[in-house]
């Protein structure tokens, strides 16, 4: 079982980061299938968020297939996302400590990195976005 | 969605004064909304009357489709919370209870005295020797055993501190996940909204500024910066809520409606409470301006 927590000065809706931190948990292997998510009144009891936003958040995921609801008992992990990612992890991570070192070689410290990662990210982020309001 | 709660050009006025004016409000049926507004703004007004404490001046209100005015059983499906929390301070807490349980036909007394156990309140404490945190879950134990449909809370966490306001919450929510009652409250606590409610009603000056789901209003605003403008050149293209000039740079807050917005602005999401300060931060003339 795992435990959610919000911040409330991310600008990131409350549903997405239940959402996000799901996800998190099935790549990091914390949540693996069969096992089940807290329970809506758990989750409303810990935090004191909107039943609503938790609901949403489950429907979320269950719209991406990552977990189903079961009648009368809760809502459960339908497959396990951490096996063939973590294989992956290794080359990727020696990939990023290499491009690391050049970062640093060329006079980027630790929070420049991090800025220049989070600002990327942003920006591929809204460039998927419009693709797919493009599509749409 | 059906709405638990409907107003149409809801007035009220106090004298020469109209506290609410033009009000139109929807409420869906399970929902959590909340009302806020600048002291003043006549949301105590506007809870007040929908709970049918008062008639409206202008105007006419809906609860579940009727009208509270011609239906004196639309009291027990609301429960209403107001702003000095309504305790007897000599009352013990069992004695509350049973007080309540004598003045409302759908008593849920197993639930009520559930909650009180739950929250550690001794029943044979006095109200007036219990904390502000306390008395407050108290008169909301009270709004909750009523097993109204509609709980109306007006300001109920003002006074309290954020561990007794989220103390607060959780017995509300805890009993809306198992009931689903729909739930307006006042409140200007900006910062502790988003995590509570789905819908959200911005009165200024007595008037509805927004009325619709929180998601739309925090998602539907996006923050320009960029070098100087004038005012005029940028309300020609977006409704704008608030602008703000220095020597060289434009910051913009503007509702997004689908145009295009030109490249030379750096383009922002800005937060939920951002777009609240900046609405409730709008003055009488951008008020009539914008309507």
């Amino acid at each position: 079982m795992i435990e959610f927590h919000l911040d409330s000065s991310s600008g990131v809706a409350a549903y997405m980061q239940i959402v996000h931190q799901v996800k998190r948990a099935m790549r990091l292997g914390l949540l693996r299938k069969d096992d089940q998510l807290p329970t809506v009144r758990e989750v409303v009891a810990q935090l004191a968020i909107n039943p609503n936003t938790v609901l949403k958040a489950y429907r979320h995921l269950e719209m991406e297939g990552l977990v189903a609801g079961r009648q009368g008992q809760g809502t459960f992990v339908l497959q396990t996302l951490a096996g063939p990612e973590l294989a992956g992890h290794a080359e990727l991570r020696t990939e990023l400590l290499a491009w690391l070192d050049r970062a640093t070689a060329l006079g980027l410290d630790d929070e420049d990195i991090a800025a220049l990662v989070a600002s990327t990210l942003d920006e591929r982020f809204r460039a998927l976005q419009q693709e797919e309001d493009g599509a749409a | 969605m059906t709405d638990a709660l409907a107003t149409y050009e809801l007035g009220k006025r106090y004298g020469k004064q109209w506290a609410l004016s033009d009000c139109s409000v929807a409420i869906p049926a399970g929902s959590i909304s909340a009302v806020i507004g600048p002291n003043g703004a006549g949301k105590s007004t506007l809870l007040n009357a929908v709970v049918g404490l008062f008639p409206p001046t202008t105007g006419r209100i809906e609860l579940f489709g009727g009208d509270p005015y011609a239906d004196p059983s639309m009291v027990s499906r609301v429960g209403f919370v107001s702003q000095d929390r309504p305790l007897y301070r000599d009352f013990t807490v069992s004695e509350m209870l049973r007080f309540g349980a004598s003045t409302n036909p759908r008593w849920d007394q197993p639930a009520a005295e559930a909650r009180i156990a739950s929250l550690g309140i001794p029943l044979g404490r006095k109200i007036k020797s219990l904390s502000g945190g306390q008395q407050a879950q108290v008169s909301l134990v009270l709004a909750i055993a009523k097993r109204a449909e509609l709980i109306v809370l007006d300001e109920p966490v003002a006074a309290l501190d954020p561990l007794a306001r989220r103390e607060f919450m959780q017995t509300l929510m805890d009993d809306v996940v198992e009931n689903g009652q729909t739930v307006v409250f006042s409140s200007h606590l900006v910062g502790e909204l988003e995590r509570v409610c789905d819908h959200l009603v911005l009165l200024n000056q007595g008037r509805v500024q927004y009325c619709g789901a929180l998601e739309s209003f925090s998602q539907g605003h996006r923050l320009l910066v960029g070098p100087r403008v004038d005012t005029a050149e940028i309300t020609a293209l977006h409704h704008v809520i608030r602008a703000s000039h220095t020597e060289r740079q434009s910051t913009v807050l503007i509702r997004a409606n689908g145009k295009a917005i030109d490249p030379r602005w750096d383009v922002r999401d800005p937060g939920f409470e951002e777009v609240v300060l900046a609405y409730l931060g709008q003055r009488a003339s951008d008020l009539e301006s914008s309507r």
